[in-house]
């Protein structure tokens, strides 16, 4: 198929940036969205032109690394994958694909496509750990059972990837859904219990202090979500906080 | 030829790593903050070594190429993580996990360093669990198990397919703890591009911003290299677009032996090459074959009529099918280890009976799982076993629960559901077990540098077997480098500071600058991906699951011309001093058709089928590997002298005293 690409090229984190419009033919179905995208700049380089960047790893969904905003969504259009999962046999011949960066304050622009969700890592850094040294001098795992229904929940919250797609998909580019999720996995098994109240506090004090949005309530996060990390854990870490704060110290 | 000391200690075998770690020496707690240690690499084995030395003290300084410690590759790891825990009375223990490891490798690791493994990876799931870690659990609540290739017990730990990402999450949350401590000062988007010896000693690095593209010199009293495997030199792998061997190669070009290169993993079950622009391949774990049944058509009609589309693999019956790892492997069926299911796949396609257009493929079949489960769940649920949709829904809502996510991984990118016709899989490059050299501190030959995980050599062999790179990456990184270093660094507790304006540090950083501005400078007309897929593609045809010494001889120089080459006609666009993700590229396959020939090179040296390696001179008439422990029972060191091709091998004896050595049958 041919397609009409118009995709956001930016110098630097200083440059204003801009559209700009290529075209690419002879595009399959079975290759992979950023296959599509190393066509396309292995042509480019061979013009004498600069190559779009873009953030990329793993290549199977799991690494979080890639991004994008593919014709406005997150990940493009379609459900339960990452951009790098996106096939071209969900596009069809003579589309028009718009190719954004993640849009966020707390994600300035690095070049091109190429976002820093560093936010994300200093969110996780105010407290999401149990803080138990590496030792391996801890008891014998199963002194603590855990109910299946808890852990196979506390899985589900922990499959978190890291993307921000949910953030991207925020009209108020809130990271509640990130943060919930860790909240939640650790909330959700014996061993986080003990810093619970203290975790939720520090996480959210960073949240906001990086800059993200309050939940605007619209679960466009959980929708465009690559994992299916469910809004339930919002209403957890909501719970969590307000526990947290009536806590009664002694 | 000098002699090599691995620093064995001396004693029994299970008392070895006790005794070594009761006789070195320490560091105490105040001098610990006068050291400074430089982690490279923030997978399972960089990222718990960081979260650990901090812990312990030092003043630790981490490089990640990725923009975020949790994206480093080892998140992808999908079926488990193995440990002697023998939760299911099955007969497991240390020794066993140790004899099935070395077994495993096909004779060619070190035991003392196997055992050491064995003997930690009970704690690691001890310690995963005390940090949150949510691992598969059974209605107990008790933590579940299930199998993996080459062995006889349930030892392996998951988390459904993503047991990497959740041991990874763990770690990166340890370091995390750290890091809001300041006892790990984190470098996300930095890439390593030399280290810098100072008096025979590593001393630190030199390491590129990849954001700003500045060259930046880092010290440390030691670093330590834990920037995984090279599988990437094929070009197609499992590995992730960024994976490389630079770290290891730049340490190698300064002195650190490398080991076994030759020694790669060829996974059996991952999904086929579909184009020529593909840009890399996906893993299905092991854990499938722990309920799919791997065939082909007995029959080459039934192969044309499929190809041709007119015929489905579900229409034919079992009498036409040739379930060909259970047959010639009946002891342990589709569970054999993963060198011995991948030779059997190009067997079968070799000989014509591939199931794909490409002929490349042959088929994972859970049909018998979902009518097992599903019969298994009506019972329990007190249904009628007798009725077929039923049965065969539930048994499906079994598969789900166990391997959801692969399943639909593989219907992303074959657009088929595997839950109705077999999944169609192939062969692939994913793991190597060569590495840099390192001893039982798992020290290089360089004084004060370290390699831990995919990075060295040390623990797998010729062959790893499924779920214990996750626990050898943990068990370097949380238990055994925590302890050695602490034995040579308690000599550098008077040293202070290393300053970056040693004249070591002005030479590093002027060969970085220099080959950086070469590349950038040289204004070429081939990208650098066209060399890297062309390098691939040597590897594969020459280096791949099967070896002979013509093939080995033409990549040689194959390559060498190939890199003459890419010298003289590579394009980098952009600049130095900016995000380049083309310059980074090409440095890195710079090094990889370096590699690529010493790799070469160390196959061709070895004349002998062992584990990964097949080398079709060396095989028994039935077709299996045939090792030679007369001549080839060593590892092979190679010490760097300036060209792949003048490389000069060095031996370690492998001494086995605790068991013992025989042929390699799973049948």
């Amino acid at each position: 198929m041919n397609l009409t690409l118009k995709i956001w090229r930016q110098q630097n984190s200083n440059d204003k940036g801009k559209m700009v419009d290529y075209q690419i033919s002879d595009v399959s179905g079975d290759m992979s969205f950023l296959e599509m995208l190393d066509v396309l700049n292995e042509d480019l380089i061979t013009k004498d032109d600069t190559p779009v960047s873009f953030d990329h790893d793993c290549r199977e969904g799991i690494c979080g690394m890639c991004s994008l905003q593919i014709n406005g969504e997150p990940h493009g259009p379609d459900k339960g994958v990452t951009t790098c999962q996106l096939h071209m046999r969900s596009f069809k011949d003579g589309d028009t694909i718009y190719i954004e960066p993640f849009r966020a304050k707390a994600f300035p622009i690095i070049k091109d496509l190429v976002v820093d969700r560093s936010a994300f890592d200093r969110i996780q850094q105010s407290g999401a750990y149990v803080s138990v040294n590496t030792s391996g001098n801890t008891q014998d795992a199963n002194n603590i059972p855990v109910p299946k229904e808890d852990a196979d929940m506390a899985f589900d919250a922990a499959t978190c990837i890291g993307c921000g797609a949910c953030v991207a998909a925020c009209k108020n580019s809130s990271a509640m859904l990130f943060v919930s999720a860790k909240v939640s996995q650790f909330a959700l098994l014996p061993q986080g219990k003990v810093e619970g109240k203290k975790r939720v506090q520090d996480m959210v004090a960073q949240m906001d202090a990086e800059g993200f949005g309050n939940c605007s309530n619209t679960g466009a996060c959980e929708a465009e979500c690559p994992k299916g990390i469910s809004l339930e854990n919002i209403a957890r870490m909501n719970r969590e906080l307000i526990s947290a704060k009536l806590a009664v110290k002694h | 030829m000098t002699s090599i000391d691995a620093k064995i200690p001396s004693g029994a075998l299970k008392d070895k790593w006790t005794s070594h770690k009761n006789n070195i020496n320490l560091v105490n707690p105040a001098n610990k903050r006068l050291i400074d240690v430089i982690v490279v690499g923030t997978g399972l084995a960089g990222g718990s070594a960081a979260a650990t030395l901090a812990e312990l003290g030092y003043n630790v300084k981490a490089f990640a190429f990725q923009d975020s410690p949790r994206r480093a590759h080892s998140i992808a790891a999908q079926g488990g993580i193995n440990a002697a825990k023998n939760y299911q009375g099955d007969g497991d223990s240390i020794y066993r996990l140790f004899y099935d490891t070395v077994k495993g490798g096909d004779y060619r690791s070190r035991e003392a360093n196997v055992y050491r493994l064995a003997e930690v990876s009970a704690n690691i799931i001890d310690q995963c669990v005390a940090q949150g870690v949510p691992f598969a659990r059974d209605y107990g609540g008790l933590l579940d198990n299930r199998s993996f290739g080459g062995v006889l017990v349930s030892r392996t730990f998951y988390a459904k397919g993503q047991t990497g990402q959740q041991l990874l999450l763990g770690a990166y949350s340890a370091m995390n703890r750290q890091i809001g401590r300041g006892k790990i000062k984190m470098y996300n988007r930095h890439e390593m591009l030399d280290v810098v010896v100072i008096d025979g000693k590593a001393r630190g690095i030199i390491a590129r911003d990849l954001v700003t593209g500045k060259v930046e010199r880092h010290s440390a009293h030691a670093v330590v290299v834990g920037s995984g495997g090279y599988g990437n030199v094929f070009f197609l792998s499992t590995n992730a677009m960024g994976s490389n061997v630079s770290a290891a190669w730049k340490v190698h070009k300064k002195g650190a032996y490398f080991a076994n290169p030759c020694f790669t993993q060829i996974h059996p079950t991952c999904i086929p090459v579909a184009g020529e622009l593909q840009a890399k391949l996906t893993l299905m774990s092991e854990s499938l074959r722990n309920d799919g049944r791997i065939w082909v058509p007995k029959n080459m009609e039934d192969v044309k009529a499929i190809r041709a589309g007119q015929l489905k693999p579900t229409q034919l019956t079992e009498d036409k099918r040739d379930y060909y790892l259970e047959r010639r492997y009946p002891a342990f069926g589709n569970l054999v280890p993963r060198d011995v299911a991948s030779r059997a796949a190009k067997e079968r396609c070799d000989a014509g009976y591939g199931v794909n257009q490409t002929g490349q493929a042959v088929y994972l079949d859970f049909a018998s799982a979902i009518a097992r489960y599903g019969k298994e769940t009506a019972h329990v649920q007190g249904l009628d076993e007798n009725d077929q949709a039923l049965v065969t829904k539930l048994g499906k809502a079994v598969i789900a629960n166990k391997y959801g996510n692969l399943f639909q991984m593989y219907e992303k990118i074959v657009d088929e559901n595997p839950y109705e016709s077999p999944m169609m899989i192939f062969p692939a490059v994913h793991y190597t077990m060569g590495g840099i050299w390192v001893d039982y501190n798992l020290m290089t030959t360089i004084p004060g540098l370290y390699a831990i995980g995919e990075a060295n050599f040390s623990d797998h062999g010729a062959n790893r077997l499924g779920a214990s790179a996750l626990m050898q990456g943990l068990a370097d990184g949380y238990f055994v480098l925590p302890y050695t270093i602490g034995d040579y660094l308690s000599h550098d507790i008077r040293t202070g500071p290393i300053p970056t304006d040693h004249q070591a540090f002005a030479d590093a950083e002027k060969d970085v600058v220099e080959r950086l501005d070469h590349l950038i400078n040289n204004k070429g007309t081939k990208s650098v991906d066209n060399f890297h897929r062309r390098l691939g593609h040597i590897m594969w045809e020459k280096c791949g699951m099967a070896r002979n010494r013509e093939g080995l001889v033409s990549a040689i120089s194959e390559i060498q011309a190939l890199r003459d080459e890419f010298w003289k006609d590579v394009k980098v666009p952009g600049g130095r001093n900016e995000f380049n993700e083309e310059l980074a590229k090409a440095g890195r396959v710079a090094d990889y058709l370096e590699l690529g020939e010493l790799f070469a090179k160390d196959a061709l040296l070895r004349e002998e089928s062992c584990g990964g390696h097949f080398r079709e001179e060396s095989q028994s008439d039935d077709g299996e590997a045939k090792r030679d422990d007369e001549n080839f029972k060593y590892v092979a060191m190679w010490e760097y002298t300036g060209n792949p091709a003048d490389a000069i091998l060095h031996k370690e004896d492998l001494v086995y005293e605790n068991i013992e050595l025989k042929t390699r049958s799973y049948k």
